[in-house]
């Protein structure tokens, strides 16, 4: 009788893993080819990518720092404003838009981060949402320059010029949907290596024992704040890539609610899981355009939703029954 | 310009009162069951809407009595049914519940008494103004400040005088504790919301007078009510008191010279406090922290 070997299990599940992987990105490249059989349409999928990299990037540090921010639309919010200001104000760029989006929600956040990274819990959640709320106010009340209520409007994205060639994603569609797709997949690259690296593998160990993280002589504020600040600027980006997509930014992109949608996206697809938060927002903006297109009443088909993940799925449609990896 | 700043200070002592009441309900609970009740602000509008509909039979006064206990009836049926399951889980997921409540709660509202504003009848006696040349202090104003005030002090009184109140302050130190010592924390903790959601049932009733009712009449004093908790200091009522009124009078007073700013020096303190003093102005160092 031989006795199972435990080395084996850990195989296993990198091959679960990689089988998530080509699935996801066989799904994400063929997109424009399906999914107008299933009755979307292409923006519906550019609008899962973005809020997928959003919550994708809270994740980060909701599931493997284990830190909770509640006002991650405030980064969002600033990345759409900042691409979006760029563009009707300074240079008719999308680059340059997208850097400036990134820049302002990056730094924002990571200045607020330092102000809070002492602070954990409810109380570390209150003051992200209590923070977030001051741009939304921002945007709200200085109207002359933000279009206040009414959003910023009056900016077009513009086609980007490499060398000799150019690529035009003014029309939207699928080129706009491949572009978006490649900045994707630069940022999931790039928060995927920060996740393997030392310091991701150190955020684990925070997440997991934080007093044993700090006995062992881990900077355990530094390293928190490093993941808000990386986090804020992941963020900021897909909040650049949404007002390029509607070339249009409005508060609502910097209210609390959307900070709670992008918790809610990252609950259901599983906290502790990479790809999770991108299969919770195409869950979460699939269901909710079906349902406000069905009735007056989402609000309250929304909250149930919430409710309902609570209490009966919080482990989320990738989370394993598996505990958490010890180490 | 002296009637101007009097006009702001009472604005801002009245809009601070509201707060004060919001934010002791919402500490209450975060402190005891580390729960932030998002929902808190729609159980004001529940209280108001009860108030409305109670007040053709019941009286304005009988109203005012009936529907804070309403409200906190029905904040106790959450409690035991729901948000009690959910306790010795990651904080992460109550902040969700208390979020999806709160969607539906105000979306109820809106089914139930429609997405209109509502005015609230108010008894002559309170509409009248004091004098003619303070028209701005009405009788309900002063009532409005009173009401608060008694509602503040039998709080404090509750809190520091009897058993129940003590195992709440206990219980806000160390619950574990508490729980040996043979209290029965589970209805202590239903309890402790029931009485932060009767605390939001009368700012709510007191508030549908002063501006009338609508389904997210809570949502402005949400977000201000947080502020007043980080500000105060998490883990000190009397602490989470001054900060209401500090925030309330600094932006009523803000209003006077340069009213587009008044809800950012709201902020601005909040960073202020977070700078010098993270603990907030009265916290407890290491609470929650």
């Amino acid at each position: 009788m031989s006795i199972a070997i435990p080395a084996a299990e850990p195989r296993r599940f990198v091959g679960r893993d990689q089988l998530v992987l080509v699935v996801i990105w066989l799904l994400l490249i063929t997109v424009p080819l399906w999914l107008p059989l299933l009755g979307g349409y292409t923006a519906l999928a550019a609008r899962v990518l973005v809020f997928g990299l959003a919550a994708m990037a809270l994740n980060l540090l909701l599931g493997f720092t284990g830190v909770l921010s509640f006002g991650h639309a405030a980064y969002f919010g600033l990345g759409a404003y900042g691409a979006g200001l760029t563009l009707r104000y300074l240079v008719h760029s999308t680059p340059l838009a997208m850097l400036a989006g990134t820049l302002l929600g990056g730094v924002a956040g990571t200045l607020f981060g330092l102000l809070i990274v002492r602070r954990r819990g409810v109380y570390f959640a209150m003051c992200t949402i209590a923070f977030g709320q001051l741009w939304y106010y921002l945007a709200y009340s200085w109207n002359s320059f933000t279009g206040g209520f009414d959003g910023l409007r009056d900016f077009q994205r513009a086609p980007i010029g490499l060398g000799p060639l150019t690529l035009d994603i003014t029309t939207g569609g699928a080129p706009f949907y491949f572009f978006l797709l490649a900045i994707f997949a630069v940022a999931a690259a790039l928060m995927g290596l920060v996740l393997r690296s030392p310091f991701g593998r150190t955020l684990l160990a925070i997440r997991e024992n934080e007093r044993r993280a700090r006995f062992l002589g881990i900077p355990v504020e530094r390293h928190i704040w490093l993941s808000f600040s990386i986090s804020c600027f992941f963020t900021a980006l897909a909040g650049a890539l949404y007002a390029l997509l509607n070339n249009f930014a409005d508060p609502m992109t910097l209210h609390y609610s959307l900070s709670g949608y992008f918790v809610v996206m990252t609950v259901i697809g599983g906290m502790r899981t990479f790809w999770g938060p991108l299969v919770g927002a195409a869950v979460f903006v699939m269901l909710q355009d079906y349902i406000s297109s069905m009735t007056v009443n989402w609000m309250s088909f929304i909250g149930l939703i919430f409710m309902f993940v609570v209490l009966f799925f919080p482990r989320g449609l990738l989370g394993t029954k598996r505990k958490p990896a010890q180490g | 310009m002296t009637q101007l700043i009097l006009f702001n200070v009472t604005n801002g002592l009245i809009i601070g009162a509201f707060y004060v009441l919001m934010a002791l309900g919402l500490a209450l609970i975060l402190n005891l069951s580390n729960v932030i009740n998002f929902a808190h602000g729609n159980f004001l509008a529940l209280g108001g809407y009860l108030a409305f509909t109670l007040s053709p039979t019941l009286g304005y006064w009988g109203a005012l009595l009936v529907s804070p206990l309403l409200t906190a009836a029905i904040g106790v049926l959450v409690e035991r049914l729901m948000i009690r399951r959910i306790y010795n889980r990651d904080p992460v997921y109550s902040l969700l519940f208390t979020f999806g409540l709160a969607f539906v709660m105000q979306d109820t509202a809106r089914y139930i008494w429609g997405p209109n504003g509502l005015p609230m009848g108010l008894p002559d006696v309170l509409a009248q103004p004091i004098t003619a040349s303070l028209f701005f202090i009405t009788w309900y104003r002063v009532f409005m400040v009173t009401v608060v005030i008694v509602a503040v002090i039998g709080l404090f009184t509750f809190l520091r005088r009897s058993r129940v109140g003590l195992r709440i302050r206990a219980g806000t130190l160390d619950l574990e504790t508490v729980a040996t010592l043979g209290v029965n924390v589970r209805n202590l903790r239903t309890f402790n919301f029931g009485l932060g959601c009767l605390l939001a049932g009368l700012s709510g009733v007191l508030a549908a007078g002063q501006i009338g009712l609508n389904p997210n009449m809570g949502d402005d004093l949400l977000l201000p009510s947080f502020i007043a908790i980080i500000v105060g200091g998490v883990g000190s009522l009397i602490g989470t008191l001054f900060g209401g009124l500090l925030i309330g009078v600094a932006a009523a007073l803000t209003t006077v010279v340069y009213p587009s700013a008044s809800e950012a020096v709201i902020y601005g303190i909040m960073m202020a406090v977070l700078l010098i003093r993270p603990r907030g102005l009265m916290g407890e160092e290491g609470m929650l922290s």
